[in-house]
């Protein structure tokens, strides 16, 4: 049985829980299932606003879902199961602790901060180069060195699953190309699980085992498009004929490009 | 940097200097009256002559301020987070406190006067109730104003309600209950005085009120100096206090 299993995952938002005025409950996921392995790494791809990143607050226990399931690791998931790593849009590190302290809020509010879990801290910043900044306040750091910061917070417990909500959506391309990399290499060392919301067509095929495409608002999962890239992979795949393959199928399926003629390709 | 530096210790002394000049010439050049306005040289002398008169009176003030100050803080901000964390309550008095806030507390001077006598006590309510709505108010801002994410992420790892509030919720929090301190503290000095004026024996308000009876216009702006004075010292220890507690953040905005 897969690692993880999502069937049939629906999400309806009552007008009460809605800030804005409307009286109508608004359908932010119509149908959604996948299914994915363990150390896998599956982006879920879809236009802005299209639900993707409520289900992954629904696969995190964040928020209940109207109806479906959620299975992950055999559990099923009403709650937080507490061994998730999270990381979201904005890095979110605390401005009052250091760097090295950000690090360590998981494992204060596990009730495991020892020794240990100090060394582990050290090794994961070593991990993201950021050895010299240990004991820096956050508003020091630039917004990449912010999200390593942030990714390192969400990997100190040795998380099963990592789940990242558009994690290097703000960063310039370059440093979102190496954040790329470093989170290639992060998965290859911990062999965590990793669901990933992104909107960025190449960043989804450049990280996958695995791509789940969503359609517009209410969100259904338009197509699944594995990815035939070994790893470890490096920036020259991006220029290769299998990965712009896959980069139009998902276009296609997003409805960027109109399909291609049958044998025209 | 030199330069610098003695450019902005210089400037102010020089505003202050061409102030005091204006003063002086308007009130020589127009014969005003000692007991109208008198010259900052008869005010500078009255501050020298009496600095003992003034010290004790401000001491009085002084305590007035920071006692109700501290009391203030020691019951709104349990108050605030007794709001921020129950809907109940909050519904039932957040909008009472939002209401109330616009209220001119001074004008129940007189009132809390004849309920607490002309002792401290009645200084100390006065002063309370103009320095706790900042405080409550700008901590339960603070309080509901949480980064929705650093939530998230505690609740992604099962936190209790507890380790929230500890280690997410309060310290998020603190600049904003700074920022109703840092108002408080400036109204609690005119909750003081005003209560002095009410009815009062002693502090610097008395001391204003009763200089100003005798005509001792001298004695009246001296006192008005040091209740400055002490006014800036209080705030200062507030933005000290701030400091201490918050060291993260960033310096204030320079006021131009």
């Amino acid at each position: 049985m897969a690692f993880g299993s999502i069937q049939n995952v629906r999400k309806v938002f009552a007008a009460s829980e809605l800030t804005s005025r409307s009286a109508e409950p608004v359908v932010a996921l119509d149908d959604a299932s996948f299914e994915f392995d363990e150390g896998q790494l599956i982006s879920l791809l879809g236009p802005s606003g299209c639900g993707k990143t409520t289900l992954l607050r629904i696969i995190g226990g964040l928020i209940p879902k109207t109806s479906g399931s959620v299975t992950i690791g055999g559990r099923e998931v009403t709650q937080p199961l507490g061994d998730y790593g999270f990381v979201f849009q904005s890095p979110s590190l605390m401005p009052w602790r250091s760097v090295i302290d950000n690090v360590l809020f998981t494992m204060e509010i596990l009730k495991r901060n020892d020794r240990a879990a100090r060394e582990r801290a050290t090794q994961l910043l070593n991990l993201v180069g950021l050895s010299g900044f240990l004991d820096a306040r956050p508003h020091q750091l630039s917004g990449g060195m912010q999200q390593r910061v942030a990714l390192c917070r969400a990997l100190i417990h040795q998380p099963k699953l990592l789940l990242m909500d558009e994690p290097f959506g703000a960063l310039d391309e370059l440093t979102r190309l190496e954040m790329n990399d470093l989170l290639l290499r992060i998965r290859r060392e911990t062999g965590a699980s990793v669901l990933f919301v992104t909107h960025s067509i190449s960043e989804a095929v450049y990280l996958s085992d695995k791509v789940i495409v969503f359609s517009r608002r209410p969100a259904r999962v338009a197509t699944e498009i594995p990815i035939a890239l070994s790893y470890p992979r490096s920036q020259q795949v991006r220029f290769t004929p299998a990965f712009t393959k896959s980069e139009r199928i998902a276009s296609e399926a997003l409805g960027v490009v109109p399909p291609a003629e049958a044998g025209a390709a | 940097m030199g330069v610098r530096l003695a450019g902005q210790i210089g400037y102010p002394l020089l505003g202050v200097a061409v102030i005091l000049a204006a003063w002086t010439a308007f009130c020589v050049l127009r014969g005003i009256p000692t007991v109208v306005l008198p010259t900052p040289d008869k005010v500078f002398n009255a501050f020298v002559a009496r600095f003992d008169l003034l010290v004790s009176e401000g001491w009085v003030t002084l305590k007035e301020t920071l006692y109700g100050f501290i009391l203030a803080l020691v019951v709104g901000i349990p108050m605030a987070v007794a709001i921020a964390n129950s809907r109940a309550l909050n519904l039932m008095f957040y909008p009472l406190l939002i209401g109330l806030q616009s209220v001119p507390k001074v004008a129940l001077a007189p009132i809390l006067l004849v309920w607490l006598g002309t002792g401290i006590e009645s200084k100390l309510a006065i002063v309370w109730l103009v320095a706790f709505f900042p405080i409550i108010v700008d901590t339960v801002a603070g309080l509901r104003s949480t980064p929705r994410e650093l939530l998230e992420l505690a609740h992604s790892l099962r936190a209790t309600p507890l380790q929230i509030f500890l280690k997410v919720q309060f310290p998020a929090a603190l600049p904003f209950v700074f920022t109703g301190a840092k108002v408080a503290i400036t109204l609690a000095v005119i909750g003081a005085v005003i209560g002095e004026f009410v009815g009062s024996s002693e502090g610097l308000g008395f001391l204003l009120l009763s200089a100003t009876s005798q005509l001792d216009a001298p004695l009246a702006f001296a006192a008005l100096f040091a209740l400055s004075f002490l006014g800036m010292f209080v705030y200062l220890l507030v933005e000290l206090a701030e400091r201490l507690a918050a060291p993260w953040l960033p310096p204030a905005p320079q006021r131009h």
